[in-house]
């Protein structure tokens, strides 16, 4: 970059010696023009948070208007269309929890294991046919996964577990679980790469076995990245919404039996979404608000996950 | 070291390569976990939707009638909608990551687009749905149409987008930039005829890799309100829509069983379409790409 703009700056001593070059008036008028054009294409991204924030706050303080902060973030029953209506938003933000917490279950495990496998263990050619295998998994829609948590592991479950609801949030969080292991073994997998062989070697020289150097060496050297990967994958979980308005159902009450339905923020968001509420309604502002409580839940998060890659990454020779 | 701790330290050390061996098969075990519910996911729509995709399937409206309902508008929704979505978001995507490659100075406005970019990746898909509710359907008086809908999914892929572009252009060697600039190109001459050109196989994987996005994702149509009972073709950027994943979901969420099967038929249907594209992507990286 540093390179580009002094050759630049020469180039723009050059022509202003030589008046004799013809159209440098264009020519420096349409790269400024360009450059203007390029930069305002950036600034959309701008545009987007400034629209999402402006969007949320709005309608969700034309809710608090209505309803009292404490009721909705400390309410404990989540119930819009009842009356008297009840706007606690716990229950959600309960099954929101549940549902992410049998996701990290399986794929933060699963996930990181893989990684090891990938990254330690693994062959060239091996490791070269696996991860696009597994990035297939992170590239299914995520209605497919809904599907088939509803008509093939809610019914496989129900083998084992008879009183099982057909809506239920286990069948929903494994399924998810599974979705989410590529975000946790790929990033992971980079992280372990990006440990230097010198340490694996110092590790064997002192005697070490394969998976004491795996375990004692590699994974600690990793574990910024694999920390980060981690919060990463809650995020994601936090903010599905297919698999859990699909296969997790509904519940106006926080309840903690993962064989039963709960509903969860996405979940909710987009059962309103589906009916026709008319827009002045409180049902349809109660959609921004959720959306504002997500938004925010995700964005610490993925901060979060930033900040632990930033500040305890060792940077190694 | 006597004979004692020497036969100890050989008995350890075989319990430790066992300890290796085990943990060995349970890394691989999963590993291939998630393979093998992959193909389990595969095989059992396909069985489910054996009998039920046919040429009927394909060129009918959807209906309320299982065994004459089709997903012809679905399928056209799912075109008009990526096609749309890929004239928006390209140019944008592509410019935006030419500004930060190759034009942005130093400075915390910069670093500023960057954290943004970076953060938006992270937003959960409904929050866009939301942002384009309040933003194109309501303010922009949109209405659920195409473009609303092609917006709001332009939007969710620029990120995609933009950090796959970034990596191309970012992986073009500087010396070719040098070259084009010590000839008298201009900035923009440089970037328009050196790097665009040797990136372009990136860009376009990216570019496409973010299309299929939108073309699997459900949460923020929903939320503009893509989901209604449509028996016509979209016939322009304001026309009413829906899409596959849309008609799938609608299926799964009715309770009889024939409904169930025209749902896994929606999405073998869903799953070729995203095959191919994501299959184009790659021979056309492998075709265009050139080594240095």
């Amino acid at each position: 970059m540093d390179t580009l703009s002094t050759t630049t700056n020469k180039g723009k001593l050059a022509v202003e010696q030589h008046p004799a070059l013809t159209g440098t008036v264009w020519r420096r008028a349409s790269e400024g023009a360009i450059g203007a054009v390029l930069f305002v294409c950036a600034a959309v991204s701008i545009l987007t948070t400034v629209g999402i924030i402006g969007v949320l706050l709005f309608e969700t303080i034309e809710f608090l208007r209505e309803v009292p902060i404490t009721d909705f973030l400390f309410g404990l029953k989540w119930a819009p269309l009842f009356a008297p209506p009840s706007f606690g938003v716990l229950p959600l933000v309960a099954g929101t929890t549940i549902v992410s917490l049998i996701a990290m279950f399986i794929s933060l495990p699963v996930g990181l294991l893989a990684a090891i496998y990938l990254s330690e263990y693994a062959r060239r050619d091996t490791r070269r046919a696996l991860k696009p295998l597994l990035e297939i998994l992170a590239g299914v829609p995520t209605v497919v996964y809904g599907y088939f948590a509803l008509t093939f592991v809610t019914p496989l479950l129900r083998q084992w577990f008879p009183d099982m609801q057909v809506f239920n949030a286990l069948s929903a969080g494994i399924v998810m679980g599974v979705m989410i292991i590529p975000l946790v073994s790929s990033l992971s997998e980079d992280a372990m790469n990006a440990v230097p062989n010198a340490l694996r070697e110092a590790a064997y020289g002192l005697g070490a076995t394969k998976l004491e150097v795996t375990l004692r060496t590699v994974v600690p050297a990793a574990l910024s990245g694999i920390v980060a990967a981690s919060i990463l994958a809650v995020s994601r979980a936090i903010g599905e919404t297919m698999i859990v308005l699909i296969a997790a159902g509904q519940s106006t009450t926080a309840q903690f039996n993962p064989l039963k339905a709960m509903e969860t923020m996405t979940a909710y968001i987009a059962r309103v979404s589906l009916g026709d509420n008319p827009q002045q309604s409180i049902e349809f502002k109660t959609i921004f608000a959720v959306g504002m409580l997500l938004f925010v839940m995700t964005f610490i998060l993925n901060l979060i996950s930033q900040r632990v890659l930033a500040k305890y990454r060792q940077v190694y020779q | 070291m006597n004979a004692i701790d020497a036969a100890q330290f050989r008995n350890n050390l075989a319990r430790r390569k066992r300890l290796g061996a085990i943990f060995a098969a349970i890394c691989l075990a999963a590993t291939v976990i998630g393979l093998v519910v992959l193909v389990v996911l595969i095989v059992s729509v396909f069985q489910k939707s054996q009998g039920w995709l046919d040429w009927q399937f394909l060129t009918s409206f959807p209906s309320r009638k299982p065994e004459k309902a089709g997903l012809l508008s679905p399928l056209f929704g799912s075109i008009w909608l990526v096609i749309m979505t890929g004239i928006i978001s390209f140019p944008i995507g592509v410019a935006a990551a030419i500004y930060l490659e190759e034009y942005a100075p130093q400075n915390r406005l910069t670093n500023l687009i960057q954290a943004n970019i970076a953060n938006l990746a992270g937003v959960p898909s409904i929050v866009y749905g939301l942002l384009g509710l309040g933003i194109f359907v309501r303010t922009f008086g949109l209405g659920r149409s195409l473009l609303a809908g092609a917006l709001t999914m332009s939007l969710l892929i620029l990120p995609t987008i933009i950090i796959a572009s970034r990596e191309a252009i970012r992986a073009v060697p500087p010396s070719l930039r040098h070259a084009s600039l010590a000839l008298g190109g201009t900035r923009w001459q440089t970037v328009s005829r050196t790097v665009l050109p040797m990136a372009f196989p990136g860009i376009l994987t990216g570019t496409i890799l973010g299309l299929s996005r939108a073309i699997g994702e459900t949460a923020p149509l929903i939320t503009i309100g893509a989901l209604t009972y449509i028996a016509f073709l979209p016939d322009g950027p304001t026309s009413a829509f829906t899409v596959l994943p849309i008609q799938i979901f609608n299926w799964t969420s009715r309770p009889q069983a024939e409904f169930g099967n025209l749902a896994a038929a929606g999405i073998v249907v869903l799953l070729v379409v995203l095959l191919s594209t994501n299959a184009v992507a790659i021979i056309l990286r492998d075709r265009l790409q050139k080594r240095f």
